[in-house]
């Protein structure tokens, strides 16, 4: 790794000494603003409903329980059926691991083309691709169901994970193709020369050197994926709702009583797996950037 | 034996040719569905889009003929329509600001080496992994005045204490671009610190050696050569301001009054809830003109500018 | 790298496998045929009353699949509705109200169901405003669901006792009371600042100040002259004055947690429809003891409805037993009796017995009868039953930017003739 020499303050001299307070004071303050909102949740999701209406934000709950959490996951009402979060659950993973899977292979064997086998108008091609992550997702809805009624798989989670697949690729595209531009060309000529074809220097020479840009390629799409709300409620039936969308139905009652411990519990487990994606692989994210994901 | 070898050559070269030609081919072949897909899916619901603007759809798609009558109705008699393109403006300004600055100076702190790096990346980084919709929940709580930090201070002893952000309408917008800067600035942290990471050292050594400044060879030499990342935080943030629509939802769902309104959440509104498909879809078909009208110039003069650099 | 790879495929495979399994499933149905429901009613009590009905088709054999989509009152699932019919495989029933039914009838996807109205005798049962919304084209293509009455005026009298304040019948003795609950430091008003429910404070207003037939001429009829009218320039400045006593926590408030601010006598009344009373059996509040639920203030002769209703889409034939089984058992009185005591509204059919329920809906039961009668039966505006949702946005849109900025009150008539005429 290149960058393990950084640029630092240097110690000892009392200014540097001061600047390096200062730094430190600076990225505590950041964090505290990035874990407040998690620490409400948190603290709302383990209190009691009166304990909620009686105390404030971040007081320390009077009486610490997991029923809601319970409830969330296994018997809060998502329509006429009380039975939690738990199945539109299994709906999301199903929904998220072939749709990023497909979107990320798709993408890397596009990121190879436009980095490492351009060819008359692939740049354009690239631009191309690349306007299409500006439109606004809420255009498409209309046409896009009557595509998948045309195809005979509306409402299913199949349906559904194409539609993600579609919309991914031109981010994955980008993705890999700006890390595979600071792979030298000189690698590729050399195996030309000795015979190798598309696929083959894609196997032999690209891929060995693929795994930080997947990291950061199957995290973006995971957290994508996994957190739509949009397409999931209008692209599933009734068996096929992603937890987004029970999540939704959770804490938008229309009248009855409001459970914020159950809402914030329900929201936590929606969002559990992408935060420890974060937390288990932010590392490799980190590093896949810094192979250079980001150079233009 | 001589006409042999040169057949055999011949054949070769014919073998090689083919192959060359058929290399040649295999690169169009396995971007060709992707084009495909995106020129039906992207823009083909574009121009089915555009064709729908000038139609009378009211709940359902309808292929009449009226000609810009909506845009009209756009452009002179909806105000809201001004309200949610002055919010996109100055939310995407804000946030696309706050967010780089943010990011960039986290990234330069914690390339400081400080102590529990990994501890401050990952608090940095958490609130990506979480959906708009879990974001704007809790920060409508903490925002409310009644439930959140107005009451909170106010319990410590401060009564005079205010945070009316969320809840006057000429704010609002403010308390959105706090909760989105909230979600964002994680990411263009990393970004930034990978860019930081990737800077050649002997470059900053050579500087120091000269006795430049650190502040110096931040300003001189290291954000310089953060340029590709800049433009990638910036296609990124334009990107994700562009879409804001759970966030609205969740956090304010367009109010108080429509002060908050977006582009994406005014043609959901309209197209969707009030049955103006048609309307909904000349509301679309301007924010993407005009986000096409930033991107373009600003992607080729960006693009170009690296191509010439290299 | 190439573990990866292989795990990819791995996953894909495993994928693709649950995808077939998942599938086969969903298109397995029940020997009666199914009914698959898209409605928006998620939480405890409603999802409970609703159940009810579920019961009821399973009992004659027959499967209930449910679809739920919560979320702005219905928005979310109005776009998977337009979504689920553009894909051509439309829900059996769906939850659809007012003029929109119309909309739907234009396209020409609604099923017929005049012969369970023929044989259940829907023209007698139900009242004539009723049933005509239901109708599209003079055929029952609907099913009503519930009454909810939405000019109520709940209030907590421990608060206004603490006050020295009466609670008000016309918007002068509205403002005497508040000024003497703000003045004992409670709050008067406990207001949901969300566009919704500040239209449905306008919609009573403009009953109470204007009267029905300036009510049906201004938001029914939507006429431009009556809109911006000198009365509804009185209509905004009724508004302004209540707006002055309410807390700066309002805005995007939820309505139950404003009603649990007069639960909890921390405010003094509320203006909100009869779900509002779940709220209180719920924090086991006895009426007309811990609260009080009187009709909003000059409209005690009115009854402003908002009604829920089911419209059904042609179906497959294996299904259209089902579909008319559902469309039955809605309207007969079992179901009306357990879903309207779960949901705080009335029953749609006349001549149901007042026993079961309690002293507010009582009264909505009796006013409900008589206004439909004397013709101060008036649709809700805010709630969609008056005029299409284009019309009903753009004077939403005028009367939450009221509520939310300085705008004096004649601009605001002015504005929203001018939107509505826009749309028109």
């Amino acid at each position: 790794m290149p960058g393990k020499m950084n640029v630092m303050v240097g110690e000892k001299s009392p200014g540097m000494i001061a600047g390096r307070i200062i730094v430190y004071t600076l990225s505590i303050l950041a964090a505290v603003y990035f874990l407040i909102p998690f620490f409400v949740m948190v603290m709302t999701s383990v209190k009691t409903l009166e304990d909620i209406k009686s105390g404030n934000l971040i007081s320390w709950p009077r009486e610490f329980t997991l029923d809601a959490w319970i409830k969330a996951w296994d018997s809060a009402c998502t329509g006429i059926n009380c039975e939690g979060v738990k199945g539109y659950f299994f709906n999301s993973i199903l929904m998220v691991v072939p749709s990023v899977a497909i979107s990320t292979i798709i993408g890397a064997v596009n990121g190879y083309v436009f980095s490492k086998w351009r060819f008359k108008g692939s740049e354009v091609l690239f631009t191309f691709l690349l306007l299409g992550c500006f439109i606004p997702f809420q255009i498409i809805l209309l046409p896009m169901s009557g595509m998948l009624g045309w195809l005979k798989i509306s409402q299913t989670i199949f349906g559904l994970a194409l539609v993600h697949i579609i919309y991914g690729l031109s981010f994955t595209s980008l993705f890999f193709r700006n890390y595979y531009v600071a792979i030298p060309d000189e690698i590729i000529k050399a195996a030309k020369i000795d015979g190798a074809g598309f696929f083959r220097i894609f196997w032999k020479c690209i891929l060995p050197v693929s795994a930080p840009i997947f990291m950061v390629v199957i995290i973006w799409q995971t957290t994508q994926i996994w957190n739509d709300f949009l397409f999931g409620v209008a692209f599933s039936g009734s068996e096929s709702q992603p937890v987004t969308v029970a999540l939704n139905n959770i804490v938008n009652t229309t009248t009855g009583v409001k459970e914020y411990n159950v809402d914030m519990a329900a929201a936590l487990i929606a969002g559990l797996p992408t935060l420890l994606v974060y937390i288990i692989s932010g590392k490799y994210f980190l590093r896949g950037l810094t192979a250079g994901a980001v150079k233009g | 034996m001589g006409k042999e070898t040169s057949k055999a050559n011949d054949k070769k070269l014919r073998n090689i040719k083919f192959r060359n030609r058929l290399g040649n081919l295999i690169p169009k072949i396995m971007i060709a569905p992707t084009f495909t897909v995106s020129l039906v899916c992207v823009y083909g619901f574009i121009l089915w889009t555009i064709w729908i603007s000038f139609t009378s759809s009211k709940i359902l798609p309808k292929y009449d003929f009226v000609g810009f009558e909506q845009y009209n109705i756009l452009f002179t008699q909806e105000p809201r329509w001004w309200v949610a393109s002055l919010n996109l403006f100055i939310f995407s300004g804000l946030f696309i600001a706050i967010c780089i600055a943010l990011g960039l100076t986290l990234a330069i702190f914690i390339d400081q080496r400080l102590r529990g790096e990994g501890v401050f990346r990952t608090i940095y980084l958490y609130p990506m992994a979480l959906s708009f919709i879990v974001t704007g929940t809790a920060w409508r709580w903490i925002m409310n005045p009644s439930l959140g930090l107005e009451r909170l201070v106010q319990q410590l002893g401060f009564s005079d204490f205010t945070f009316r952000l969320l809840v006057e309408s000429n704010v609002a917008i403010y308390a959105v671009v706090i909760a989105a800067v909230w979600q964002s600035t994680g990411f263009m942290f990393a970004l930034f610190i990978a860019g930081l990471r990737g800077i050649d050292n002997s470059i900053i050594k050579a500087a120091q050696i000269d006795g430049a400044s650190l502040k110096k060879i931040y300003l001189r030499i290291i954000i310089p050569s953060l340029r590709p990342v800049f433009l990638s935080a910036v296609i990124i943030l334009l990107h994700l301001s562009i879409k804001c629509f759970d966030l609205v939802m969740a956090l304010t769902s367009g109010g108080p009054g429509y002060s908050t309104d977006m582009p994406a959440t005014f043609m959901y509104a309209f197209a969707f809830n009030r049955g103006r498909l048609a309307f909904g879809a000349a509301s679309a078909v301007i924010m993407f003109i005009t986000v096409m009208a930033i991107i373009i110039p600003y992607l080729y003069t960006e693009l170009k500018g690296t191509r010439n650099a290299r | 790298m190439k573990r990866i790879i292989t795990s990819l495929i791995c996953l894909l495979m495993f994928a693709s496998f649950a995808f077939a399994t998942g599938q086969g499933d969903g298109t397995s149905a029940a020997k009666g045929g199914e009914v698959e429901v898209l409605h928006w009613w998620t939480s405890g009590g409603e999802a409970a009353a609703v159940a009810v009905l579920k019961q009821l088709l399973e009992a004659e054999g027959y499967t209930w699949k449910d679809f739920a989509v919560a979320g702005g009152g219905g928005d979310n699932a109005m776009t998977v509705l337009k979504s689920r019919a553009l894909a051509g495989n439309p829900p059996a029933a769906a939850q659809v109200k007012g003029p929109q039914i119309q909309l739907w009838g234009d396209e020409g996807v609604l099923t017929n169901l005049n012969d369970v109205a023929k044989a259940e005798d829907w023209d007698n049962l139900l009242p004539k405003v009723v049933a005509d919304v239901m109708k599209y084209k003079g055929n029952y293509v609907a099913v009503p669901v519930n009454v909810h009455r939405i000019n109520w005026m709940w209030c907590n009298p421990a608060v206004f006792k603490k006050a020295g304040a009466t609670i008000p019948k016309t918007w002068e003795e509205f403002e005497a009371a508040a000024k003497k609950i703000k003045a004992a430091g409670l709050i008067p008003v406990a207001w949901g600042g969300q566009p919704w429910q500040e239209a449905t404070v306008f919609e009573i207003i403009v009953a109470g100040v204007g009267g029905t037939d300036f009510y049906k001429k201004a938001l029914v009829d939507a006429d431009v002259n009556t809109l911006k009218s000198a009365t509804m320039v009185k209509v905004f400045k009724t508004l302004r004055m209540v707006l002055q006593y309410i807390d700066p926590g309002a805005p995007n408030r939820d309505w139950n947690l404003a009603t649990s601010m007069v639960i909890n006598g921390e405010a003094g009344m509320q203006f909100m429809g009869d779900w509002a009373k779940g709220e209180f059996t719920a924090a086991k509040k006895a009426p007309d003891k811990d609260y009080i639920a009187a009709t909003a203030p000059q409209t005690s002769k009115q009854f402003i409805f908002n009604i829920d209703s089911f419209i059904m889409f042609n179906v497959a034939d294996k299904d259209k037993n089902a579909q008319k089984a559902m469309a039955r058992l809605i309207v007969q009185p079992k179901f009306q009796e357990v879903f309207n005591i779960n949901k705080g509204s009335i029953p749609v059919r006349l001549g149901m017995s007042e026993e079961p329920f309690d002293i507010p809906a009582r009264l909505a039961m009796k006013d409900f009868v008589a206004t439909s009668k004397s013709g101060d039966l008036v649709p809700s505006m805010a709630h969609e039953m008056a005029v299409m949702p284009d019309i009903k946005g753009a004077m939403v849109d005028t009367v939450t930017n009221f509520c939310n900025s300085d705008m004096s009150a004649e601009d605001a008539a002015a504005q929203l003739a001018s939107a509505v005429a826009a749309v028109k």
